[in-house]
């Protein structure tokens, strides 16, 4: 069937026990600190390279999801949650403390690449140090900001400063010789091709680019913060919306549920489960219409039309949405336990307006196949450029439709299953051309599938049984995860892995929260394709990450 | 417009013969509704401040400037469906130069507010700023931050703001209707000194911050300092 993996199993992905890992880990072990999802091994700072490779070459865990870095009253803690993307089901953290006084643990970077910012934005909001970190400042806020926000005792009324620097050319001088020079160009964080407020350091020899650094931080607004603040039950549900802002918010809005649900032991109706499957998949419908509307305008500001066709199909989806949910763009739909209310009445409306949309999709898809890309100047301009070879893509964290257009068969709508998908028939979309063109055939091929489970999940709620149409399990009106309690859940978002990761300390509010946002890990890799490429290319290989600022800064 | 008409011919003194020749000489597709209230004169009456601000409201040129979630219903306005330039508003301009209208669609943080400022500097005067959602009225669901600044009028007057979190398209347009209005009317938010400002860092007052940061910062530096503590 579909839905079970083509590889067979060789080393790498058999699955051990912890007490397996902690032989092979042997003393550099010092401690357990076992979370929810997965074991938890304690070790000194000072051997983070040598787990973390230990783990990667002999025990198979190549994916370093996400580094999560908090402050507890008596320590610092990093935790690496490392996976498998042959089997993202079996997960290890690496958790790292930290001495207060001295906060200086050993950066992983060096064994993934992805660390890189990932340390960075540790180093930012916590303030603990990377040793042997090849470019530790700060990622998300302004160089010269004072204090890390998300450690004990930062003072948040403190006056800071912020510079609007004259950015130099750190290559300036040794590439200059009698033929050649370098110049700085400066893309953003004002700019119509970084779809929103990215900053790209560019720096050009001739008219190709030798280094291109994102500067990110232009929309930093402080969700992590924001959802240590609110209250479990209702208060973080409005925030996920606002993270993946491009209609991707019922995806999102599963994150959160699916990892608040697990640490607080909540079911979810099978009812529930099928109306969540089918209002996720407009989400990415209306998602990935975006990322081809605006990719189509990045590679040529002549196609302006299909910028129009897929406004004009995100319509009808956000129509659908709107109906579901009540409002266009910020859903909060999304429950503890199930969803805020049924599908509209009358409901034989509702689905005959799905299956309208539904049967219009294929032309239109074939609409763009024809406008976009079946074009020739657009397949001269993303064809094999922007090239992301499958084992770069790992190592940088990569996910979504830009892991998948780089060949790499990972999903984690059925690799760790959730909702109701691994009851439907549907496939996992891969490409192997590693290329800006890849990349945009999968988001478009994915269209094909999620149509193909709406339209069962259609059939479904059809039939439903009226006296077992359950929206809601029963949720504690005050939800207070146990006391210590460690999580980290991941969902399949419009742009990759959505996971994240909450430490409960037994009162109704999370005492961290930590976002692991697909595009952060995905932009980490343009420098990969843009380098040596020509500036235009550039511009397309950002538009095929389909990045959203919001999501990347969080 | 509607109170205080400034195109009023008298019907009765009109001499049809010049107005008729200048009809027939022209082909029909010239004739508009407006070209028979004018008559057979064409020349107009009016005020030449009322006559440009009411050509400034009828044509404006908007900044294509996205900012977070709201520019995505900023896009959906200018698109089919919402159309925006059906109300004489709808060119994006890429560059600050040619613009005269700035939606600003989202949450403005301590990095950006710097560039904002510098983009709205940019535009030549006269110019409007549309301030989109609930983030660029108070910071809106993101208010407590460390990082938000707490509304766009800290940085920049705001002409009009449209609530909401996102406004949907129907209201951005209303309130884009609501500006021209307002041009035409020859209105504006006064410019004031903002809370925030970029200034040279030399020009800060030297407190312990300052003090702190002086091997960072050059001179002659543009800066802007917040000031979390006393903001609303």
């Amino acid at each position: 069937m579909s839905l079970e993996r083509p590889d067979t199993p060789d080393d790498a992905t058999i699955e051990r026990t912890p007490d397996e890992l902690a032989e092979l880990l042997g003393d550099l072990v010092v401690g357990r600190d076992d979370h929810r999802n997965a074991p938890g091994f304690v070790i000194r700072p000072d051997t983070v390279q040598q787990t973390l490779s230990r783990l990667k070459e002999e025990a198979g865990y190549d994916h370093l999801s996400l580094v999560t870095a908090q402050e507890y009253e008596n320590r610092y803690e990093s935790i690496y949650h490392l996976k498998k993307f042959d089997d993202p089901t079996q997960e290890v953290s690496v958790v790292v403390p930290a001495d207060t006084d001295d906060p200086v643990s050993e950066s992983g970077e060096p064994v993934f690449r992805t660390a890189d910012w990932h340390e960075r934005e540790a180093y930012d909001l916590i303030g603990i140090e990377y040793d042997d970190h090849p470019d530790l400042r700060r990622i998300l806020l302004p160089e010269t900001w004072q204090g890390h926000p998300l450690s004990i005792g930062y003072d948040k009324d403190r006056p800071q400063i912020a510079t609007l620097p004259e950015h130099a050319n750190p290559l300036e001088d040794h590439h200059r010789d009698a033929e050649s020079d370098t110049m700085f160009l400066n893309i953003g964080p004002h700019h119509p091709a970084t779809h929103g407020v990215l900053h790209l350091k560019t720096i050009l020899d001739g008219e190709q680019v030798i280094d291109v650094e994102p500067d990110i931080g232009y929309l930093h607004r402080c969700e992590e913060q924001m959802a240590q603040n609110g209250t479990y039950r209702h208060q973080i549900m409005p925030y996920p919306d606002r993270w993946d802002y491009i209609s991707a918010g019922l995806l999102n809005e599963w994150a959160y549920a699916r990892a608040a649900e697990d640490l607080a032991e909540i079911e979810v109706p099978e009812y529930a489960q099928v109306i969540r499957t089918m209002g996720a998949e407009m989400c990415r419908i209306a998602a990935h219409m975006l990322a081809l509307a605006t990719f189509a305008l990045d590679v040529n500001g002549d196609f302006t039309a299909t910028f129009m066709y897929a406004i004009n199909d995100r319509e009808r989806v956000q129509n659908l949405l709107e109906d579901l949910t009540g409002q266009r763009l910020m859903f909060n739909y999304f429950r503890l336990g199930g969803v805020v209310w049924d599908l509209p009445e009358p409901r034989e409306e509702f689905f005959s307006k799905t299956r309208d949309f539904l049967d219009q999709l294929p032309g239109s898809v074939e609409e763009y196949h024809n406008l976009v890309t079946s074009n020739e100047i657009f397949q001269m301009r993303t064809i094999d450029t922007g090239i992301l070879p499958p084992d770069v893509a790992k190592n940088y964290g990569a996910t979504g439709p830009v892991a998948r257009g780089s060949g790499v068969d990972y999903d984690l709508r059925r690799d760790d299953p959730y909702g109701y998908y691994d009851e439907l028939d549907w496939d996992v979309v891969t490409e192997d051309g590693c290329d800006n063109y890849s990349r945009l055939l999968v988001r478009m091929r994915e269209v094909e599938e999620s149509a193909k489970i709406i339209g069962q999940c259609v059939d479904l709620l059809e039939d439903w049984p009226e006296d077992e149409r359950n929206i809601q399990s029963n949720v504690p009106r005050t939800l207070r995860p146990d006391d210590d309690a460690e999580i980290y859940r991941a969902v399949e978002a419009a742009k990759g892995e959505l996971g994240i990761y909450i430490r409960a300390d037994g009162t109704d509010k999370p005492a961290r929260f930590k976002i692991r946002s697909p595009c952060f890990s995905n932009l980490q890799t343009l420098p990969e394709m843009a380098n040596g490429e020509y500036i235009p290319d550039v511009i397309a290989a950002l538009g095929s990450l389909d990045i959203v600022l919001g999501e990347v800064d969080r | 417009m509607s109170s205080d008409q400034p195109f009023i011919t008298d019907e009765s003194r009109v001499v049809t013969e010049t107005r008729d020749s200048r009809m027939t000489g022209q082909g029909d597709r010239f004739n508009s509704r407006l070209r028979e209230a004018f008559g057979s004169s064409p020349f107009i009456l009016t005020k030449f401040d009322k006559f440009l601000n009411w050509c400034r409201g009828s044509s404006m040129f908007m900044l294509q400037f996205g900012i977070a979630c709201c520019s995505i219903e900023m896009m959906h306005t200018y698109a089919v469906k919402h159309d925006l330039d059906r109300f004489g508003s709808g060119v994006p301009r890429a560059s600050p130069r040619q613009a005269d209208v700035m939606i600003v669609p989202g949450t403005i943080v301590s990095k950006f507010a710097p560039r904002m400022k510098r983009v709205y500097d940019q535009m030549p005067e006269p110019k409007f700023v549309v301030g989109m959602g609930s983030c660029t009225i108070s910071g809106g669901p993101f208010q407590e931050g460390y990082n938000v600044i707490k509304g766009a009028e800290e940085v920049i007057p705001i002409d009009i703001h449209v609530p909401g979190c996102p406004p949907r398209p129907e209201a951005l347009v209303y309130g884009v209707v609501k500006l021209q209005e307002r041009v035409a009317n020859g209105e504006a938010a006064p410019v004031t000194v903002k809370p925030y400002e970029l200034e040279e860092f030399s020009d800060l007052e030297k407190d312990e911050l300052v003090e702190k940061l002086t091997d960072q910062i050059d001179e002659d530096e543009l800066v802007m300092r917040y000031n979390f503590a006393d903001s609303p």
